[in-house]
């Protein structure tokens, strides 16, 4: 895989965090999402969240973001409360939405400076610099002065990766951020994600279906399944696992014979 | 499902919360002046024409309405005072309220209700830039910087319609020296100064009720349509029910 260099660079006096869960449980309403979910992430690691679709993986995400809170159970990133401001404005905790979630009434650059203008970290020159050099970073310098209206999905993905950029996280954390990406724009992700740390130095935490991206990039790889972690290992561990679920999930089987689709026969 | 009382006891606690949250961050006002004038140019110079039209008639309709009566009874040379009276005091403020609510209330509801389904509200969050400060502050001392305008402006060209329809009208035939000199004769300051905090607090309120509205909204697109109905009712019920109680405090 090749190596994108870029030069985001970041105050020395800032390192990556660990993140603790503790007995997390979240329901809606009666209806439990997550059941005791116990994790670490160590500083500087590369954490990777797998599962099928509705296994809660967003959710946790969401509860690590200190965006929901929990029915039961604590999540601190280096201690602290991810919910207090506090945490937040210290760690520069940054999340990047599968969807991308930018500011629909800025230009791609205001949504880029947005953070250090509004936190005031440095002058305005500086930010612009910062903008552009992730920008580049994200091969997205001609989208400059667009709306995120004018973006295709993939652009929007890669936008909002930029913005976390821009903040210098402690702390990064990505929604399904290979989705709707052309294979070549999802590998680039993926190296951005494994270089970042050597950048940035900073924690990050990837929810993801994308089996290729969790099992390359990934330090470790939790498999959660119906709310429930089933294992947290290596990349190596988790394909020698001898759970059939887990297996079932990381290789699924193309079964064109399978009774069941022969209901979709039409009745003359 | 939660009952009407809940829900109601629940918007209101969020409205106060929201308010106090907001102007818990006005020692960070200069950083937002920006968006204060653009929200201040959003709301009242693209409201302007729409208050003008309606205002005009509503001074017009009601010079037509009491000029009739009035005619009957000789007394067409009080039209001035009523219909000055009417339009400073009580349907200058209301109307262009109902207009705020309709036009920009709306607006921002449909806004910012996007913004929180479409995951905006939580991105802010997560840059730890408080949704209130962003959002609702700007908004907020921007009504308060140009209601009192836009409802100077309405209630200016209310007079200018009833002017217009006792000069023209001719059951009525009053001259606009006639009409204007009635007016000035029996409004006073305490009448606009009251016109004026009436349209304060109906700006705050249907600004408050659009953006508390939008910021609770959960679910999909059609959460959105829902919640610009809501706040739309609940800003034109607001506006009727605290009009009977402000009149009641001013008089």
């Amino acid at each position: 895989m090749k190596t994108t260099t870029h030069h985001v660079a970041r105050s020395s006096d800032r390192q990556p965090v660990a993140v603790a869960v503790k007995g997390l449980a979240k329901n809606f309403g009666i209806q439990p999402v997550l059941t005791d979910i116990n994790l670490a992430v160590t500083p500087g690691e590369i954490f990777a969240i797998m599962g099928p679709s509705g296994s809660g993986k967003s959710v946790l995400l969401r509860q690590i973001a200190g965006l929901d809170l929990p029915t039961a159970g604590t999540v601190r990133v280096d201690g602290h409360d991810p919910a207090d401001p506090d945490t937040r404005d210290r760690y520069a905790l940054a999340l990047v939405f599968q969807a991308g979630a930018l500011f629909n009434s800025l230009t791609v650059y205001d949504n880029l400076a947005l953070y250090p203008l509004e936190h005031r970290l440095c002058p305005k020159p500086e930010i612009r610099d910062r903008v552009m050099r992730a920008l580049k970073v994200l091969s997205l310098e001609g989208a400059l002065h667009k709306f995120p209206s004018e973006l295709s999905g993939g652009m929007k993905k890669r936008v909002a990766v930029a913005r976390a950029l821009v903040m210098e996280p402690q702390l990064i954390l990505f929604d399904e951020p290979t989705s709707e990406l052309d294979p070549v724009m999802a590998a680039t992700i993926s190296e951005i994600i494994a270089t970042l740390r050597q950048h940035i130095s900073v924690t990050t935490v990837v929810v993801t279906h994308d089996r290729d991206l969790a099992l390359t990039i990934a330090d470790r790889v939790a498999i959660l399944m119906k709310g429930r972690l089933v294992s947290v290992s290596t990349p190596a561990a988790l394909r020698a696992l001898p759970d059939p679920a887990v297996q079932d999930f990381l290789n699924p089987k193309i079964d064109l014979q399978n009774p069941r689709f022969k209901h979709l026969e039409i009745s003359s | 499902m939660k009952s009407i009382v809940t829900e109601t006891c629940d918007g209101i606690g969020s409205a106060i919360i929201l308010a106090w949250r907001a102007f818990a961050s006005l020692p960070t006002a200069p950083r937002i002046i920006k968006r204060v004038v653009e929200q201040a140019y959003l709301g009242s110079y693209t409201s302007l024409p729409i208050v003008g039209i309606l205002s005009f008639f509503i001074g017009a309709v009601l010079a037509l309405q009491a000029g009739i009566t009035m005619a009957d009874i000789s007394m067409q040379e009080m039209i001035g005072t009523l219909v000055g009276e009417s339009m400073t005091r009580e349907l200058g403020p209301v109307m262009v309220a109902i207009i705020l609510a309709g036009r920009v209330g709306s607006a921002t509801t449909a806004e910012l209700a996007s913004m929180k389904v479409y995951q905006e509200v939580d991105a802010l969050v997560t840059m730890n830039i408080p949704p209130e400060r962003f959002l609702v502050l700007p908004r907020l001392l921007a009504v308060l910087l140009f209601m009192p305008f836009l409802v100077t402006v309405g209630i200016v060209i209310g007079w200018i319609g009833g002017a217009v329809v006792c000069h023209y009208v001719q059951i009525i035939d009053v001259s606009p020296e006639i009409y204007f000199r009635s007016l000035r004769q029996y409004l006073s300051t305490t009448d606009f100064t009251h016109g004026l905090i009436k349209s304060e607090i109906f700006g705050f309120v249907v600004v408050l009720t659009a953006c508390n509205t939008g910021l609770r909204t959960r679910g999909g697109p059609r959460e959105i349509g829902a919640s610009v109905t809501r706040a739309v009712v609940i800003s034109l019920i607001l506006i009727l029910v605290l009009d009977f109680f402000v009149t009641k405090l001013l008089a």
